[in-house]
């Protein structure tokens, strides 16, 4: 008698159990389905960018807390300069064929940018060739 | 190219610009500090320029043509004692370079392979609204720090009622723009993001006084950093970003440490109306007495003496006197006195300006030392020589708690034997306090122009070797 009552829930219980595995396995499959549409589409990179961004941060503070004070003016200049590397961007847009609006943004980013490359480098040299020790 | 080899490639641009950066910890390794920073930049262009992506380089050549003889040309004539203005129109250029990129991408998203015009990813729409932001205000923020520096705009603090409830409404007005912006993807949307983010650059900057411009320079030199970032967040391309993070960050310290050096809070900096104005409570105390005295006293105090310490501030740099100062200390030099340079962190109009004007008048740098290196040597020091700083040296800020500088480090000038002070007149300084140290029995005034002066001393040295 009671071998067979608990032979009859147990079967209960494993139906009971498969039930509830289905929906688990469905909800699996889903998650791996988006995951890998996610890390195939672009865009959704943007924790993988953000991670640059924070330790180019921390590299940024280190290192510029290292700079003798004497130089803050050379590294704003060269600072500025660096941070014309903006002009990938405008190379990008200034290159396709043909004519539309954005290859003209792009043609004046890139000589806006390139202003400031020339400028911050050689001012930044110009600075630099100034700084001598005693003779 | 392959997508990784360009990716290699933008990371080795990455470590050069780092490298530029490490250079600058000393000035032996500066200037390849320097070289690789411009290594850096020539292979982030031609990797750029070898993408499937780019194909007609004519009106790319022609832009680096046009903007690289004109950078060229401005650099090789700029006088040293305009650098600031200088750095801040530079900044200026970044940030208008930031706002046209992102229109590019906003109007031609294929190229960015970030969606199709109309459909553009959402995240990259966020992401192309604050770089664009960030840029504009970075924009006009910068000409007008341009304007206040180069004398075009009066360096006054513009305050009118209620400029902060503007300002945060136009915040506000910005961040609901964003996110039309990225439901929408409306043109207007876009360019009411411009504009407004035009304006805001304006209304940030008009309230702050001429003498915090240092702390503006460098924090215009930060948002350039983070307006380059957010573009890159935008194009997805991990150089600019790592870029726009490394400048960002270095402009931060910058001005922190220029708060710092005037103890000022960097809110209190942003929400500006500090300087510029002459306080009342000067009044009344003009008749108090001065000692005056000539460059040939000054030249005799000084050539007796065995230790002079200068100590020059933006006054020098207006008045171009560097060279003058470099040779009357040259002079002294020969006569046995040990002359040093003591430069407080926020003298000049940008960071380390004074260290520039006094290398280009071949100053040794090791001569040339900071308020924490110097500060415990005034007192075993016979003169020093004021040039064209105020504020720098009031001792006001360690005594008087009811001065709008108390509590602001400055140079332990009044504890020297004697301090010989080159001022114009007797107007205060730009935070518009008295300074304690002309009135002090100790102090001998020298009226006039700062490089006249100079030239004079020079020229009673001279007289006294015959």
């Amino acid at each position: 008698m009671n071998a067979t009552n608990i032979a009859v829930k147990a079967m209960k219980i494993a139906d009971e159990l498969h039930n509830l595995y289905l929906p688990v396995a469905d909800a699996a499959q889903k998650t791996n389905n988006i995951v890998i549409s996610s890390s195939s589409g672009a865009g959704d990179n943007f924790v993988f960018l953000f991670t640059i961004f924070v330790l180019a941060v921390f590299i940024g503070y280190y290192v510029v807390w290292s700079v003798t004070p004497a130089l803050h003016s050379p590294l704003m200049a060269i600072t500025n300069a660096i941070s014309s590397v903006i002009i990938v961007g405008a190379l990008i847009a200034a290159g396709p064929e043909g004519w539309n609006l954005a290859k003209i943004f792009g043609f004046i980013a890139v000589i806006l940018a390139s202003v400031n490359i020339f400028g911050g480098f050689i001012v930044t040299q110009r600075m630099l060739q100034m700084f001598r020790q005693k003779r | 190219m392959s997508a990784s080899l360009t990716a290699s490639l933008y990371l080795l641009s990455s470590v050069c610009f780092i490298m530029a950066l490490r250079g600058l910890s000393s000035p032996k390794s500066a200037r390849i500090g320097n070289i690789y920073g411009i290594a850096g930049m020539v292979i982030a262009v031609f990797t750029t320029l070898a993408l499937p992506g780019v194909i007609s380089f004519g009106m790319i050549v022609l832009g680096v043509l046009i903007g690289g003889a004109i950078g060229t040309v401005i650099a090789l004539r700029i006088e040293m004692t305009a650098l600031p203005q200088l750095v801040a129109a530079f900044h200026s250029l970044v940030g208008l370079s930031a706002v046209f990129v992102a229109g590019a991408a906003f109007y031609a998203p294929e190229a960015y392979g970030i969606g199709h015009a109309g459909n553009i990813k959402t995240a990259s729409l966020v992401e192309m609204s604050i770089g664009t932001a960030i840029g504009a205000i970075t924009f006009t923020g910068s000409i007008i720090a341009f304007g206040k520096l180069q004398g075009i705009v009066s360096g006054r603090p513009l305050v009118f009622p209620g400029q902060h409830l503007v300002n945060l409404g136009l915040g506000i007005f910005l961040a609901a723009l964003v996110i039309w912006l990225a439901l929408d993807e409306s043109q207007t949307a876009f360019w009411l993001i411009v504009i407004i983010s035009l304006l805001l650059g304006i209304l940030i900057i008009v309230p702050i006084g001429g003498a915090d411009m240092p702390v503006v320079v460098s924090m215009l030199n930060s948002y350039s950093g983070w307006a380059a970032a957010g573009i890159g967040f935008t194009l997805s391309n991990p150089l600019l970003i790592i870029v726009g993070a490394l400048v960002g960050s270095s402009g931060a310290i910058l001005s922190y440490i220029m708060c710092k050096g005037m103890n000022r809070s960097f809110i209190s900096v942003i929400l500006g109306g500090f300087g510029g104005e002459i306080s009342g409570s000067s009044e009344g105390k003009e008749d108090r007495i001065v000692k005056q005295g000539a460059a040939a006293d000054a030249a005799f105090i000084m050539e007796q003496a065995t230790t002079v310490i200068i100590v020059p501030g933006y006054g020098m740099a207006v008045a171009q006197a560097q060279h003058s100062l470099a040779e009357m200390a040259n002079l002294l030099g020969e006569k046995g006195v040990e002359v040093r340079y003591a430069i407080h962190p926020v003298a000049g109009r940008m960071p380390g300006h004074m260290n520039v004007l006094l290398a280009e008048a071949n100053v040794p740098y090791e001569n040339v030392l900071e308020l924490d290196e110097i500060n415990h040597d005034f007192a075993s020091t016979e003169v020093v020589f004021v040039i064209g700083a105020n504020d720098t040296v009031n001792p006001a800020a360690k005594t008087d708690k009811s001065s709008a500088i108390y509590g602001m480090p400055v140079l332990n000038v009044e504890e020297a034997q004697t301090t010989l002070v080159v001022k114009r007149s007797m107007a205060s300084g730009y935070a518009g306090v008295d300074n304690p140290l002309f009135f002090s029995d100790k102090t001998m005034m020298l009226f006039g122009d700062a490089k006249k002066m100079c030239e004079d001393i020079v020229k009673s040295l001279q007289g006294s070797q015959h």
